[in-house]
């Protein structure tokens, strides 16, 4: 009897998935997919709304990025507004939004390893689920678990001190931003107590690297080995080829290196990216158009950023990749948990773009907001921690919006994440007579390599994250079991 | 005494808000009674760096709002020793305390608000049902607030769920 068995949601990623792995007679993996839930609503929510609510309602869609989509609003209705695309702000307005960006991704990349890939890696994904996780590390590493709460921390304040608030943020607006750094929080961030400053965060942000680089070593087949295979990949970079996680052109190129696009601009974005819709979910499917959507769908995130960029413009950051590049004789890298080691390189990034900023006079002092003339039609886009994010924007003449497109990074990776659910189902599960704790997880390490965001947007008490159902080939359901939070 | 009111969910999401708003009403309330014991947070969801920000306080009042098949509200101790399910995207309050005990040796007692919720469409309004809801279970603070030590320490006071 064939079977159906299906992983709902994928635990220890953001938000709510599905896996089903459909088994053969002969118990081999016929067909695998990752089923996720895409709320197209938003975009038909925002319609009829002024523009310049967009920055603040865009942060209702998710509470795990709202920094992300806060921020690419905001880039689209520069747009909108007539203050350039993205480098046409006063030096303060978009220094400022760097350092809330550079938060975002330092908190996002901090919370990803330390408490979500290190159980993995210090446990092996094949040990007990009662002790691989982060209560697991908190046992065993304490100060790495300890140092994953702080960094996370440290980038939840920065975000506090630049958006405004947890809740919301209203730090940028149209053309800009609406205040300066206070001095209070530039001593806090540069002088704060010893686990709570810039120098503890690049302290830690190095020695993580190395403790991954030393894993590394010891585990290269895994790490290397595990859902490998070829792909494009895509973000932005700066003009120069720099890694710029804030503004950029748009580049993609192939598995070998090759440049499929070449450095455009994103305001041009539809030219160039099509979204594929397919009957079994919600989700889209984008691809390049030049390659069709059999051959140009692409990865995004930070193993993408780094096969993209030509160089990371901060000195720790840029010797660490030197080191990533010389994995692949300076090719692209194409494996799948070489997203963990690309992450950490970001983190490093991150922390070193913050100090900087922080040290920079232009946040306590200068113009916020710049104006210019207004036009119907805007895109934003920005590297977001899980990849690249588009906001696409169109308004009437009485200012409200009449369009709204969003490519989400998670959606951007929706290929690519079936793709490595289908290696990996292939690789533990072809032949097996029985599916094991061990075979499940390695299904959703492959899935957590691309940090997805799967947000419902809600969470109230009462929900079921995991709920694992076992079909037979006329769908009758076998088997059903129901995990709850406490 | 140190006292922390944490409320978490969606304001964007209708009635997620819940915990958000019990938190913003109480800050008002508490500031006009005086209370210089009591602190007031709020965030989309619970997350890792919670287990920190509880560790300094004696006693910890997490709101939330509830699809629970509860009549309006209903209030539970958190101890940390119930299994622990993790996504970052709802880490629950239980998961926050066994951290907080792991991680910095300390214990606070931390209670549980759930507050019944009904809709959660892509608005700012509560509903109205809800709101009753929430008034009652503000009005079941507020005299904790003012005596904690009383009322909490009495088994009886606790609105089981």
């Amino acid at each position: 009897m064939s079977q159906k068995i299906t992983i709902e949601p994928v635990t220890r990623v953001e938000g709510h998935g599905k896996v089903t792995i459909h088994l053969d007679d002969n118990n081999n993996v016929a067909e695998s997919r990752l089923h996720i839930v895409e709320f197209r609503g938003f975009e038909r929510f925002v319609q009829g709304r002024p523009y310049w609510e967009a920055p603040v309602l865009v942060q209702r869609l998710c509470g795990i990025c709202p920094v992300s989509h806060h921020l690419a609003a905001a880039k689209a209705i520069d747009v909108l507004v007539g203050a350039g695309t993205g480098d046409g702000l006063t030096p303060t307005g978009e220094k400022m939004r760097r350092l809330m960006h550079y938060g975002q991704m330092f908190q996002s990349h901090a919370l990803h390893f330390f408490h979500l890939v290190s159980p993995d890696l210090l446990f092996g994904i094949d040990a007990d689920p009662a002790i691989r996780n982060v209560i697991g590390v908190a046992l065993e590493h304490k100060d790495l678990a300890v140092q994953g709460v702080m960094m996370r921390k440290f980038g939840q304040e920065v975000i506090r001190a630049t958006a405004g608030k947890k809740i919301h943020g209203t730090g940028a607006i149209p053309g800009g931003i609406n205040k300066h750094l206070s001095p209070e929080d530039k001593d806090l961030f540069l002088n704060g107590p010893e686990l709570q400053n810039i120098a503890k965060m690049l302290e830690w942000s190095q020695s993580i690297m190395e403790f991954f680089k030393n894993y590394y070593e010891k585990n290269q087949s895994f790490i290397d080995d595990f859902a490998t295979f070829p792909s494009n990949h895509l973000s932005l970079v700066r003009k120069d080829g720099a890694m710029d996680l804030y503004h950029g052109v748009l580049r993609a190129v192939d598995s070998e290196g090759k440049k499929i696009l070449d450095d455009v601009d994103y305001q041009d974005y539809e030219q160039y990216i099509e979204e594929e819709v397919r009957s079994w979910s919600y989700m889209k499917f984008p691809y390049l158009k030049s390659l069709g959507k059999e051959k140009g769908w692409y990865r995004v995130g930070p193993l993408a950023r780094l096969n993209t960029c030509d160089f990371i413009p901060t000195p720790l950051a840029q010797a660490e990749y030197e080191q990533y590049k010389a994995v692949t004789h300076g090719k692209p890298n194409n494996h799948c948990l070489h997203y963990h080691y690309a992450r950490l390189i970001e983190l490093l990034h991150s922390a070193e773009m913050m100090e900087e900023l922080l040290n920079d006079p232009d946040l306590m002092e200068g113009e916020l907001v710049v104006k210019g003339e207004k036009v119907n039609k805007g895109i934003g886009l920005l590297e977001a921690p899980r990849g690249t994010l588009f906001h696409h924007y169109e308004i009437n003449e009485d200012d409200q919006l009449t369009q709204a497109n969003l490519i989400v990074s998670t959606t951007n990776n929706n290929e690519p994440m079936n793709q490595s659910v289908n290696y990996v189902a292939h690789s533990w599960m072809d032949g097996k007579q029985e599916i094991t704790e061990p075979m499940m997880n390695a299904v959703e390490v492959a899935i957590r390599a691309y940090d997805p965001c799967l947000s419902c947007a809600t969470h109230a008490l009462g929900k079921m994250p995991l709920d694992v159902s076992l079909y037979d080939a006329e769908g009758n359901l076998l088997d059903r079991k129901v995990d709850s939070i406490d | 005494m140190q006292i922390l009111i944490y409320g978490y969910g969606n304001p964007g999401r209708q009635d997620d808000g819940l915990g958000i708003r019990l938190a913003e009403r109480l800050e008002e309330w508490s500031t006009l009674k005086g209370l210089e014991c009591v602190s007031f947070e709020n965030n989309y969801q619970l997350n890792i760096e919670d287990a920190e920000a509880i560790s300094n306080q004696d006693l910890v009042i997490f709101a939330d709002a509830s699809e629970e098949e509860i009549d309006d509200f209903c209030f539970s101790k958190v101890d940390g020793k119930g299994k622990l399910s993790f996504t970052t995207h709802a880490a629950s309050p239980g998961y926050i305390v066994k951290l907080c005990n792991e991680l910095f040796q300390k214990e606070p007692r931390v209670y549980l608000l759930h507050i019944k919720g009904y809709e959660w469409e892509f608005k700012e309004e509560i509903s109205p049902r809800a709101l009753v809801n929430l008034d009652r279970a503000i009005d079941y603070l507020k005299p904790i607030l003012e005596d904690p030590s009383f009322a909490l320490e009495t088994p009886g006071q606790l609105k089981a769920c």
